[in-house]
């Protein structure tokens, strides 16, 4: 069944939902990169919020000119203004009085989503045959999705990736360092608007499929996994698309082989997953990762000065130290040293006078900054560079390791 | 208050008309909330001289940086880049923020900041090519940081830091050098190599304008003073302008006599 859905192999419906599910993660992993990086992730749970009010009044709008209240195009309409003018209201709060971003964020994102559930039991009332499912926006629902539907998502979704291909050097650097970039004649407050309007978009447009409470976690997520990735801010972004695709995609998928499984809430499970894996195994920031390097840099620490210890004769009594000299065969279960162990020490000696002038020396700047009282110095500098400071060390020469 | 008022009227001993002035500001007022950071203030820089403007904490030194370069808007003011308006003459001036402004834990490496400097010529959707680069490069080897082009900032330490923002600055080549506190908790060696760039700077005959907040290093470092403390104290050369009596004028009872004994002592 599973591999049925994974293979798009479910009908129709299925693959509809599936692409759109699809398109709205990269689009959404992409945008929310540069929410993320603005360090304004938050606003777009405001934004999201602020969308309700927009699609209950656009339904009785259209119900009252005796449309068909369900059109998602107007719905989505509604949504975006109504979205829109949080946005704005959030801006002003935070701009012309003292309440600070998270507060006003709060205020906006509750006040908005208040009237939005008060205009749904009005909508109620107004005649049981009329509903129209307008619950489905807060968490989605993918089940009568139509292909004009899927065509409005895909649309979307590629318009803001291109938004986000043209504006992506101006929005990293007022994410960076905005002061430079307002130096630089770039419009501070306009690329603001445009991320913000990106999110706006993503979050119009992912109402139907994931819903306007869970579309904070598909902007979010897969930046932060994919931050875990990668140093380069493009990079980010592009891995933050590929997880937010491939969430969208495996939880479309999942959720067409078990009908039961809503399709919003399994696609941020998967992201969360996603989330989970990059946490735990990414090299360099994740967590095994930090952990392995700090027990390989206490292994170090620990031979390093068990090795000093042994050229200045002093008695070693860390148990870790001794047995990690003993495993490498540089010292007996006394503590007495082999003799691979002295020719050890005695380079160990060697090198932290080495150290010493290369970390005096402005000259050797670049190197110094390695230095960490373990780093063989062979790695850092040539063999001629190393004669030059022995000589300036002057003593005993040609010990080598 | 008083007292400072009357010599705020020291008039600027540079003799450099205003259309040729590199950055000149006239009536300049900047204000957060309802007490202004910087009151009524005029300034003239002397082209290709190195300016430091000096003055206690809180008294308006970066936000008059920043007022001049658009960042902040004055309540009222003029400024003026080259006898135009800043808008204008953009290309011209190269700004070098305090580090501690951005979060060093971005995703970026050093040689990326730099090439940041070049945003103007590599436009919207070019290719950032080798001669982009190349010119990055080239900066990072000017501030001795060309070994450290491919590490993610945040493995750098504030020196390092503070000179990959040089180094963006210089990438820009411009004609006007603003430096928001540049030897701000950096290591000997970096002021070294800060100052010797913004020597050369001088030398190719372009204008350098720091924030600085060490007075014993002020007569060794530059050319001219701009004394603030929210007004203009004085301003001139550093032989006219930076006086016990200026330095008394801006600084109040926060420095000890002392103090301003041995740094006009310096001076003779």
């Amino acid at each position: 069944m599973l591999r049925d859905a994974l293979l798009l192999h479910l009908g129709y419906n299925a693959t509809l939902v599936a692409v759109g599910a699809t398109l709205l993660g990269i689009a959404a992993g992409a945008t929310g990169t540069f929410l993320f990086l603005r360090k304004r992730a938050l606003v777009s749970d405001a934004i999201s919020h602020a969308t309700l009010p927009g699609v209950c009044l656009a339904f009785m709008a259209m119900v009252a000119m005796g449309f068909d209240g369900r059109n998602l195009a107007g719905l989505l309409l509604g949504s975006a203004l109504s979205a829109g003018l949080g946005l704005l209201c959030l801006t002003w709060l935070v701009r012309h009085t003292r309440l600070a971003e998270d507060a006003a964020i709060g205020a906006v994102l509750s006040v908005f989503f208040g009237f939005g559930v008060v205009l749904l039991t009005v909508i109620q009332t107004m005649g049981s045959g009329r509903q129209a499912g307008l619950e489905s926006f807060l968490l989605g629902s993918t089940a009568g999705m139509l292909r004009a539907d899927a065509l409005v998502i895909a649309a979307g979704g590629a318009l803001t990736l291109a938004a986000i291909v043209l504006l992506r050097r101006p929005m990293i650097l007022v994410a960076f360092d905005p002061e430079y970039a307002a130096t630089r004649g770039v419009p501070v407050a306009r690329v603001d608007f445009a991320i913000m309007a990106l999110v706006m978009a993503v979050t119009v447009v992912g109402l139907k499929i994931v819903g306007l409470i869970l579309i904070v976690a598909l902007l979010i997520i897969p930046p932060v996994a994919a931050r875990f990735w990668s140093d380069r801010a493009e990079r980010v972004a592009g891995l933050a698309a590929l997880f937010g695709g491939l969430s969208g995609f495996l939880g479309a998928a999942i959720s067409a082989a078990y009908p039961d499984v809503p399709t919003g809430p399994i696609i941020v499970v998967v992201a969360f997953a996603l989330f989970a894996v990059s946490l735990l195994l990414a090299p360099g920031r994740g967590v095994l990762a930090a952990v392995l390097r700090h027990r390989r840099f206490q292994r170090r620490v620990h031979l390093r000065q068990g090795l000093l210890a042994l050229a200045q004769g002093q008695p070693i009594y860390e148990r870790l130290t001794l047995r990690l000299l003993r495993r490498a065969g540089l010292a007996r279960a006394d503590g007495v040293a082999t003799t691979e162990g002295r020719a050890r020490a005695a380079k160990a000696l060697r090198d932290e006078k080495r150290w010493e002038i290369v970390r005096s020396d402005h000259a050797h700047e670049a190197a110094a900054a390695l230095y960490d009282g373990l780093r063989d110095i062979e790695t850092v500098l040539t063999s001629d560079q190393i004669a030059d400071i022995d000589t300036r060390i002057g003593g005993p020469r040609g010990v080598t390791p | 208050m008083l007292e400072l008022a009357t010599i705020g009227g020291t008039a600027p001993q540079t003799g450099t008309a205003l259309a040729d002035s590199p950055l000149a500001i006239r009536g300049l007022t900047v204000s957060y909330g309802e007490k202004p950071a910087v009151f009524s203030v005029d300034m003239t820089v002397e082209p290709g001289r190195m300016t430091a403007i000096i003055g206690p904490n809180g008294a308006g030194k970066s936000t008059l940086l920043k007022a001049a370069l658009g960042i902040i808007r004055p309540l009222s003011g003029q400024v003026q880049v080259f006898g135009q308006p800043m808008a204008a003459q953009r290309s011209r001036i190269a700004y070098v923020p305090q580090r501690a402004s951005v979060d060093w834990d971005f995703p970026t490496s050093v040689i990326d900041v730099v090439l940041m400097g070049l945003y103007r010529q590599v436009g919207l959707l070019g290719r950032i090519r080798g001669t982009h680069r190349a010119r990055a490069r080239a900066c990072l080897d000017r501030v001795g940081m060309g070994d450290f082009a491919n590490r993610q900032i945040g493995q750098l330490s504030g020196g390092q830091q503070q000179r990959v923002f040089l180094a963006r600055a210089l990438a820009q080549e411009a004609d006007l050098y603003l430096l928001d506190e540049p030897f701000a908790g950096v290591d000997a060696a970096t002021e070294k190599a800060i100052i010797a760039v913004l020597q050369s700077l001088r030398a190719e005959g372009r204008t350098v304008v720091a924030v600085h907040h060490d007075l014993a290093t002020v007569p060794d470092y530059f050319d001219n003073v701009f004394l603030i403390n929210t007004r203009r104290v004085a301003e001139g050369p550093v032989s006219t302008a930076f006086t016990a009596d200026t330095l008394q004028a801006a600084y109040g009872g926060r420095l000890a006599t002392a103090q301003v004994d041995q740094l006009s002592r310096a001076l003779v």
